[in-house]
């Protein structure tokens, strides 16, 4: 078993909590799907967000030095890092030189990719994360589960008897308003007293030199309103061309993620506090090789609304943590096997239904490229070498009428004598989660033979 | 090789043939976009209502349940409201936190989805003040509703350096098994004002 399917065969253990977490998500594919037929042009702005993306990755690196020109002239300080290592050591570098010990951080799947908390904690700086899912999470020392959600796996008692351990908030207390208002005081301190503010960024402006980001809860405002210091951290496809492309992808964006008409923040920074610095990292790793790939660059287009998430089967059922990597669902699996040896088994990890294409508000062909990559994962020899060596008998048996004729009849005995035996072994792994089918009198060939 | 510099090199190897910027696609409109302003921030959870002149914001800003409460306000709009701490004076942004009530100016209301553009030359020296208060009021000229983000942006100018955000409502979150919770950590109401 491949270790997506190991670790979603013990998150369905638990059949109620599986079912619970299945109508979770699919309630927000409902809204996503009300918001978007709120807007009569909506298949017209996902072919417009779509090619502006295009458009933006075919001019990827004049696009990076505008900006770089324009925030530079905006008073805001540009820098680059290769990898996920060198974007950590210049964040660390800021914040040192600044004597910041107290940070305060707004959701950005892109830290979380460079391992930014773990990294900072060990050089003494307190990194407090103000998402209120990303804040259960790291009281819970867990990743986030869902890209948006990040707490969504967690039922509200679990995340009241946290609360009540971390934040001293009443014993057996569960009621959402209650401990979200907990949690509102408890970050508004930590607010307070930060020194500095770290961002993602869901958007960088070529043509203004600014950054946009986006949020619900208004914790990336809080946080860089107040600390003197905003240090704002972007992978280098989040760049647009010009300000009004944000009518197009902010039309699409929330309506795709909540099915909000508008998130309730979306707020661009083209310049520091009164008195403060600004600095915005952009960091690389490993998204320009993914530009040079023709069928691989259109995920870059992704503006993480988790909608492919929220829709696929495959996540519903098995949980954000069954993928093992920090962006679970169809574009994870997209994603992880191009950054890390370790999501090699995740293109696997679909049903290839195309749901996630249907969704999506970039038109990614998220489950073209899982098929791609299913290909490239047994091209580079990146699969279990029982999955390696079945393919390869199979096309054997493909090629050989012979013996494509011995296994049909094989299989028609086995499913008429003893159907358990297809569920046995490596040969059984497509078995053991489906129904068999009913043995047929004869094979087609046969029926043929017999009335010519 | 610099880093900035090595990733540029890989990028313009890698670059794709040249796309065309697409066109904008005709977007979504109203017969009447404020009244259409005014439904969509009700239904986002931000109490919206038209005010012909000065007084009657005045009056309806007055009769706010959360202003009679309020003991530290702020009003950046002239007219409307009080305020009984000057933001101008406040040397650090921290002192801004305690504020009940601010009474904001907003440049743009959109009517597809409640947001209002508040640039950053309207919010005075601290950008706190829109998110800090326990309440937000936000005030919108009439006409300066649009039907529509693309329009919206074809309208706006964007400061630079400086500031500006679209808000949208109260703060909130969902975070805890998808209820809906209004004040996440700004304003834990948001009412707007359509003025004229």
């Amino acid at each position: 078993m491949s270790a997506h399917a190991e670790r979603a065969a013990r998150f369905v253990a638990d059949a109620p909590r599986a079912r619970w977490y299945d109508q979770a998500v699919w309630l927000m594919r409902q809204k996503r799907d009300k918001g978007a037929s709120s807007v009569p042009e909506w298949e017209a702005l996902r072919e417009t967000a779509a090619a502006i993306k295009a458009h933006t990755l075919s001019r990827l690196a004049d696009y990076l030095e505008e900006f770089e020109r324009n925030a530079t002239r905006n008073g805001i300080q540009v820098h680059w890092a290769g990898d996920g290592a060198e974007h950590n050591a210049i964040v660390h570098g800021i914040l040192q030189g600044h004597g910041v010990t107290r940070v305060v951080k707004s959701k950005s799947m892109l830290t979380e990719e460079c391992h930014l908390n773990p990294y900072l904690g060990a050089r003494g700086i307190e990194v407090v994360d103000t998402d209120l899912g990303e804040r259960i999470v790291q009281l819970a020392n867990e990743p986030p589960s869902h890209i948006i959600m990040p707490a969504i796996h967690k039922k509200r008692e679990e995340i009241g008897e946290l609360f009540h351990e971390k934040l001293g908030t009443e014993k057996g207390a569960s009621d959402p308003t209650y401990l979200t208002h907990a949690a509102r005081a408890h970050l508004r301190q930590k607010f307070l007293a930060a020194q500095a503010g770290i961002t993602g960024v869901n958007f960088a402006i070529a043509e203004t030199g600014g950054v946009v980001v986006v949020t619900n809860e208004g914790n990336a405002d809080m946080g860089t309103s107040l600390p003197p210091l905003h240090i704002a951290c972007m992978g280098l496809e989040k760049i647009v061309p010009r300000a009004r492309d944000l009518g197009i992808f902010l039309r699409v964006l929330a309506r795709s993620a909540t099915g909000q008409p508008a998130s309730v923040y979306a707020t661009h920074f083209h310049g520091p506090v009164r008195g403060g610095e600004m600095h915005v990292v952009i960091v690389d790793n490993g998204r320009s090789a993914q530009l040079g790939s023709e069928v691989f660059r259109r995920s870059l287009s992704c503006i993480r609304c988790g909608a492919c998430l929220n829709t696929c089967p495959v996540y519903r059922r098995s949980g954000g943590y069954a993928y093992g990597y920090l962006i679970p669902g169809p574009i994870g699996s997209v994603l992880g096997p191009q950054r890390t040896a370790e999501a090699s088994d995740l293109p696997f990890a679909s049903s290839l239904c195309g749901s996630c294409t249907d969704v999506c508000p970039v038109k990614i062909d998220v489950h073209h490229e899982l098929l791609a990559l299913r290909r490239v994962m047994v091209v580079q020899g990146r699969t279990p070498p029982g999955k390696r060596t079945l393919l390869r008998l199979l096309a054997w048996v493909l090629r050989h009428r012979a013996a494509y004729e011995a296994v049909g009849r094989l299989a028609r005995f086995f499913l008429r004598r003893m159907p358990g035996a297809l569920r046995f072994g490596p040969v059984g792994a497509w078995a053991r989660g489906r129904e068999l089918p009913a043995a047929p009198a004869e094979s087609f060939r046969d029926m043929m033979r017999r009335e010519r | 090789m610099s880093s900035r510099d090595a990733i540029l090199r890989v990028l313009r190897r890698a670059a794709p043939p040249p796309r065309p910027l697409p066109e904008e696609p005709a977007a979504i409109t109203w017969p009447d976009p404020v009244a259409q302003f005014v439904e969509t921030a009700n239904g986002i959870g931000a109490p919206a209502a038209r005010v012909p002149d000065l007084a009657a914001l005045d009056g309806a800003i007055q009769g706010l349940e959360a202003w009679r409460k309020a003991r530290k306000t702020v009003s950046l709009v002239q007219g409307a409201g009080r305020s009984s701490f000057d933001v101008a004076t406040a040397k650090d942004p921290h002192e801004l936190e305690g504020i009940d009530v601010a009474v904001v100016p907003g440049e743009l209301g959109v009517a597809e989805n409640g947001a209002v553009w508040i640039p950053g030359k309207l919010l005075g020296p601290h950008r706190a003040i829109f998110v800090i208060p326990q309440h937000l009021v936000l005030v919108v000229p009439a006409g300066a509703i649009v039907n529509n983000m693309q329009e919206a942006y074809a309208r706006m100018t964007i400061e630079r350096p400086g500031f500006g955000a679209w808000v949208a409502g109260p703060s909130k979150t969902a975070d805890i098994e998808q209820a809906l919770v209004v004040g996440a950590h700004g304003p834990m109401t948001c009412t707007v004002f359509v003025l004229g």
